[in-house]
């Protein structure tokens, strides 16, 4: 009781000072002009970058591919050989049937996939197809090959080094993979692997205020606006009303503790993936003539580009970037969601993990790319910031009425990744504050608050610092990481021992 | 070896007369009974990260309680009766793990009841009386 009422007082008080400012005139473009500063400095930092045939390309795309690639060789293509054992995790071959009702691995990986299948896969794909031409779409599959490694090493070391607590609980993530493993090494590590915990736990932070929330609460915004009619929109200029509803739409989940909403959602959510998919592959089956000539267009696109800036190395970076934002392999977030799962091997939930790139950027980000080449529908000229409106654009031109469905889509995907995203900065801030109630309600009054904000502003800044603080996550994450391969190593080839020897109890 | 029959039951009022007809038939035949109750869970079903972590405390809570509401209270009772009896709680679907159950605890018998639902209620949600009949391995009774 004691809860609901500081659940009705905290947005009360939300809902009092944000109309209390929107009676001035163009609220939004002030919250953008307060922000915007902090956003560029935010970005400038972790896009620090050097020129390369011409192209700006920043640190942490290399950092991030470059470590993709190296935990593909290490574990010897990982991606590829464990792939339909990863199959055979998750539809359940493996599950003790004493352990029903514990989590399971498709369970693990359903919450992992609901917090990445989202925007990214609509908004930032549109954006690359537009930047970096057809071409990009081939280094964005790749990107995601890759990062299927990544994500394993991160998901295995997430599992074997999370909490248990006494009450039955588990708490899990890089902050505490970068802890206690790195502590395992010796004193040195012990140190490094702190200051690296601490770190992460910032950048996740910002990560769940940025691409967690106010890039799903700005482009979902812009979407209902498109769709209700643009410019002329009665909406057009109020993103914080639009920015409030979701916020209080999110403060009954995470603060009042009313799981029937997010039960709800996330029954939902995978419902509306499965409609995003199917209409994606109707246009694409309606213009099965137009496929050859696509594919044609993204392989000749990623290796002889016309008319982008940079050539290759333009397209292979827009294809990267957004594939990285989109699947957040070697990000660290999605091990926070997946070191829930009951297992004793940690192995198995590495390689069930390899199928959230597969699914987020293989499957799904593909078939947008193709949606926009086959309808036509991308334009290098087109003011990036269109995001969203583009993809739909492409929908629209096949299915007239589609773009209607989309908003839902757009909406409802953007709903389920702030709750989870709510979960990871609330992971990393109880970290660094320790477990109290006044930490807690702390951390998700302030995550409400940039919903608000993130639908307020305009794109560009929002995005740059999304990417940005999304991306500095990679930075603590993947060094320590580096650092415990062997771990991985050691338990990756005892667990394929077993697997080959047929030495795992199967149960059907 | 003993005959044992197997009976699920939902709640500890209801199933009343499928475990009375159990209790007989095993007083008669000098055999034992497994009384199971089947939590309705899924592996496939989809969770926010915050029911995950707490997943493993809460199912040991649904365990408990099932127990000590459900399940002990007829175990007792049998015994008082002088029927030989034991409890098991799982997770699951209830006419999957039922048949699984029963094969593991080497049944003789499957006992259950059912709700009486209409043809239609029990087309459209499914019946765990009809399921375990199609799927189980050996002799179902299913007490109205």
């Amino acid at each position: 009781m004691i809860r609901k009422t500081a659940v009705a007082t905290a947005l009360t008080g939300l809902l009092a000072c944000c109309s209390a400012w929107a009676q001035d005139i163009g609220i939004d473009q002030r919250i953008d002009d307060a922000i915007r500063p902090a956003a560029d400095a935010v970005a400038g930092f972790v896009f620090s970058s050097f020129p390369v045939a011409g192209v700006q390309i920043p640190f942490v795309l290399v950092w991030l591919i470059v470590a993709a690639t190296i935990f593909t060789f290490y574990f010897r293509f990982i991606n590829l050989r464990a792939f339909r054992h990863g199959f055979q995790l998750v539809r359940g071959d493996y599950n003790d049937p004493h352990a029903a009702g514990e989590v399971t691995h498709f369970q693990a990986l359903a919450t992992a996939l609901s917090g990445t299948v989202g925007l990214g896969n609509i908004a930032g794909v549109a954006v690359a197809v537009s930047l970096g031409g057809p071409g990009a779409t081939f280094w964005m599959i790749l990107a995601g090959l890759l990062g299927m490694s990544s994500k394993f090493t991160e998901c295995t070391l997430g599992v074997k080094y999370r909490n248990e607590y006494e009450d039955g609980t588990v708490s899990g993530g890089p902050m505490y993979y970068l802890a206690k493993g790195l502590a395992e090494r010796g004193p040195g590590f012990a140190r490094l692997g702190k200051v690296l915990a601490v770190l992460f736990a910032i950048f996740c932070i910002g990560g769940s205020f940025g691409g967690g929330n106010m890039f799903q609460a700005n482009q979902s915004f812009s979407q209902v606006v498109n769709v209700t009619g643009g410019e002329a929109s009665w909406m057009a200029d109020k993103g914080w009303l639009f920015g409030l509803v979701i916020a209080v739409a999110v403060g009954l989940v995470i603060i009042g503790g009313i799981r029937g909403i997010a039960r709800v959602t996330s029954k939902v959510v995978p419902f509306m993936a499965v409609i995003y998919v199917t209409a994606g592959l109707v246009i694409i089956l309606g213009n099965l003539a137009a496929v050859p000539g696509a594919i044609l267009s993204i392989v000749t696109g990623a290796f002889s580009p016309a008319g982008i800036a940079g050539g290759v190395v333009g397209v292979l970076f827009q294809g990267f970037r957004r594939a990285a934002f989109s699947n957040e392999a070697g990000v660290g977030s999605a091990a926070i969601a997946h070191s829930a799962v009951r297992t004793s091997r940690p192995v198995t939930e590495g390689i069930v993990a390899l199928y959230e790139p597969f699914v987020d950027t293989v499957v799904v980000c593909t078939i947008t790319a193709l949606v926009i080449i086959i309808t036509g529908s991308w334009d290098p000229s087109v003011d990036p910031s269109a995001g969203v409106q583009l993809t739909s654009d492409a929908f629209e031109s096949a299915i007239s009425w589609f773009p209607w469905i989309l908003t839902l889509a757009v909406v409802l995907f953007a709903y389920s990744t702030m709750i989870s995203w709510s979960y990871y900065g609330l992971k990393c801030w109880t970290f660094l504050f320790g477990e109290s109630r006044v930490a807690d309600f702390t951390y998700k009054v302030l995550f409400l608050f940039f919903v608000v904000v993130g639908s307020s502003m305009q794109l560009g800044s929002v995005i740059e610092f999304s990417d940005a603080m999304i991306f500095a996550m990679a930075f603590p994450n993947l060094l320590g990481c580096y650092f415990l391969l062997p771990v991985v190593k050691r338990e990756l080839n005892a667990y394929w021992d077993d697997y080959k020897q047929g030495r795992l109890p199967k149960f059907s | 070896m003993s005959v044992v029959f197997l009976v699920g039951v939902d709640c500890s009022a209801c199933g009343e007369r499928a475990l009375d007809y159990a209790a007989e038939r095993a007083k008669a035949r000098d055999g034992r009974l497994v009384v199971a109750h089947i939590i309705e869970w899924s592996p496939y079903s989809f969770n926010t990260p915050q029911d995950n972590e707490e997943r493993h405390r809460r199912r040991e809570e649904e365990i408990r309680s099932a127990r000590a509401e459900i399940i002990d209270p007829i175990t007792q009772r049998l015994r008082a009766e002088g029927v030989e009896a034991e409890g098991v709680v799982r997770h699951g679907h209830a006419a999957d793990t039922l048949a699984a159950l029963a094969e593991e605890c080497g049944a003789t018998n499957i006992v259950v009841g059912h709700h009486g639902m209409s043809r239609l209620r029990a087309r459209v949600f499914g019946s765990v009386a009809s399921t375990l009949v199609q799927i189980a391995d050996r002799p179902v009774t299913v007490v109205p």
